[in-house]
């Protein structure tokens, strides 16, 4: 199988976004997907429920230690960094915020990209910061697959803009388009 | 793998080998993801070009191991972080502490501190403070120290006094502390009752007969191996009936020891300790 994971990092605008991609997954969806969504620091697991009931993956917000797998959505829990350790399974840390965020796109991003390399597909959506770019960067680097949601379509355009300056991205989509493109590239897998 | 990360991995595998063998720090067993990335930002501060450098240079030079030791672990920490939890221990916890004819908490891995000045705030406001003893540790002198001088910015104690707030607390948090220019310092009655120590959680003995311990957002620097250990020295600390609180993203779940332990409060991570007839 190619790909083994889906990183997802989003920001301002995030609910709208996930809630369009999330649901057009099938319940035998293959691919784990492994999403940071900026949130304030006090929140609870609202979105996960939230999501849950509307897709048929699950949704959880990760615990640390837990095996990553499939038929899984897993949400970083807030004001905590979620890393992937080289055995595919979740670390979280209290550490700085990096790019002013905590969990940080970057931070989960890098280190899926050393555990995954190049079976990991990474996606920045809507944002309006530039947490991701350089995580985004790693996963091309290391031959995974890079997509952005169209800028001009988004509904705050700054991050998935740095991205793109940032990286040769692989593919840059409307955000209708990126679950049913998803379930493609999983088809063929 | 790819074979870059394959020799890094070898590389830090090797520096935490050094470490331990020169100075008795242990962190081979931590997490792996969050060790490297603190080696790698330390190699930028420090000018160094590979992780070999930075081994050859811990060896030879202490001075070098005191600056990587204070940026290499982490000291993040908060007044009432997650204020549910200190409202919890306040409303179901109090109530079954305050007929002990005295009371032994634990703080390990207290950082900077500002979790045990927390403590204390809470106690004095339950008007058992007179009768606790805290014994505040970290592996890490310069963080002790700080902890026990309480000196704190004072552009924090905005956000910190809303957690007070939140955290139920019954008076003016101004009362707790002294300010000048950018800096707040600590009431003096809030340390007479708390000892600060050194104690190192992966090589240290147990700390006997406690009544609580706190040691929250330490485990999940840590791997199976070691958290199990931890628990086990907990576990080996705690009187009958006592509690252990763990962050709000770290549970006993997965350790060996679950079954020696009763779930007190869910979400908030506060464990009672059944007893050694539970093994
Ligand atoms: C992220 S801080 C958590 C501080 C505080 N408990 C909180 O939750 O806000 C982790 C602390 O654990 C300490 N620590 C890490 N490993 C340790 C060990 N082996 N023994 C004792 N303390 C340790 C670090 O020095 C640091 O101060």
């Amino acid at each position: 199988m190619k790909y083994e994971a889906i990183v997802i990092g989003v920001s301002a605008g995030g609910l709208n976004a996930l809630k369009t991609i999330l649901p057009t997954l099938p319940h035998d969806f293959k691919i784990p997907v492994i999403i940071v969504q900026h949130e304030h620091a006090s929140s609870d697991d609202f979105l996960a429920h939230y999501l849950n009931d509307r897709c048929m993956l699950t949704v959880i917000q990760a615990d640390e230690k837990i095996k990553i797998s499939s038929g899984n959505v897993y949400l970083a829990p807030p004001n905590y960094h979620l890393l992937v350790e080289d055995d595919k399974t979740f670390s979280l840390s209290i550490d700085e915020h990096v790019n002013y965020a905590r969990p940080s796109i970057d931070v989960l991003f890098e280190t899926a990209s050393e555990a995954y390399g190049n079976k990991l597909i990474g996606i920045i959506l809507t944002g309006a910061n530039s947490d991701g770019s350089i995580g985004l960067k790693e996963i091309k680097k290391r031959g995974g697959l890079t997509i952005v949601q169209e800028p001009s379509k988004a509904e705050v355009a700054t991050m998935p803009s740095a991205a793109i300056s940032a990286t040769q991205v692989d593919y840059i989509l409307p955000l209708e388009e990126i679950g049913p493109f998803l379930c493609k590239l999983e088809e063929n897998l | 793998m790819d074979e870059n990360i394959e020799n890094q991995n070898i590389e830090i595998t090797l520096l935490l080998e050094a470490i331990y063998l020169k100075y008795g720090y242990d962190f081979r067993d931590y997490a792996k993801s969050s060790i490297k990335r603190r080696v790698m930002r330390f190699m930028s501060l420090s000018r160094t070009n590979t992780i070999s450098e930075i081994q050859h240079k811990l060896i030879y030079d202490k001075d070098f191991f005191k600056r990587f030791l204070l940026d290499f672990s982490i000291h993040v920490t908060e007044m009432f972080r997650d204020p549910s939890f200190y409202k919890i221990i306040k409303e179901k916890v109090i109530p079954l502490l305050r007929p002990l004819p005295f009371i032994k908490i634990w703080h390990a891995g207290c950082s900077t501190g500002e979790e045990v000045y927390s403590m204390a705030i809470l106690l004095k406001e339950e008007n058992l403070y007179e009768k606790t003893r805290i014994y505040a540790t970290d592996f890490n002198e310069s963080v002790i120290n700080k902890a026990k001088e309480g000196i704190y910015p004072l552009d924090k104690m905005k956000d910190y006094s809303y957690n007070y707030q939140k955290a139920g607390g019954t008076s003016d948090f101004e009362l707790y502390y002294t300010s000048s220019y950018e800096f707040v310092l600590m009431k003096k009655f809030l340390k007479e009752n708390i000892v600060f120590a050194d104690h190192n959680l992966a090589t240290d003995s147990i700390f006997g007969e406690m009544n609580m311990i706190i040691c929250r957002n330490v485990l999940i620097y840590f791997n199976k191996n070691l958290q199990n250990k931890v628990i086990k020295l907990f576990r080996d600390s705690l009187c009958e009936g006592g509690f252990l609180c763990l962050g709000t993203k770290e549970s006993l779940i997965f350790s060996k020891y679950v079954n020696e332990f009763e779930e007190f409060a869910s979400k908030e991570k506060i464990y009672l300790y059944k007893g050694s007839h539970y093994r």
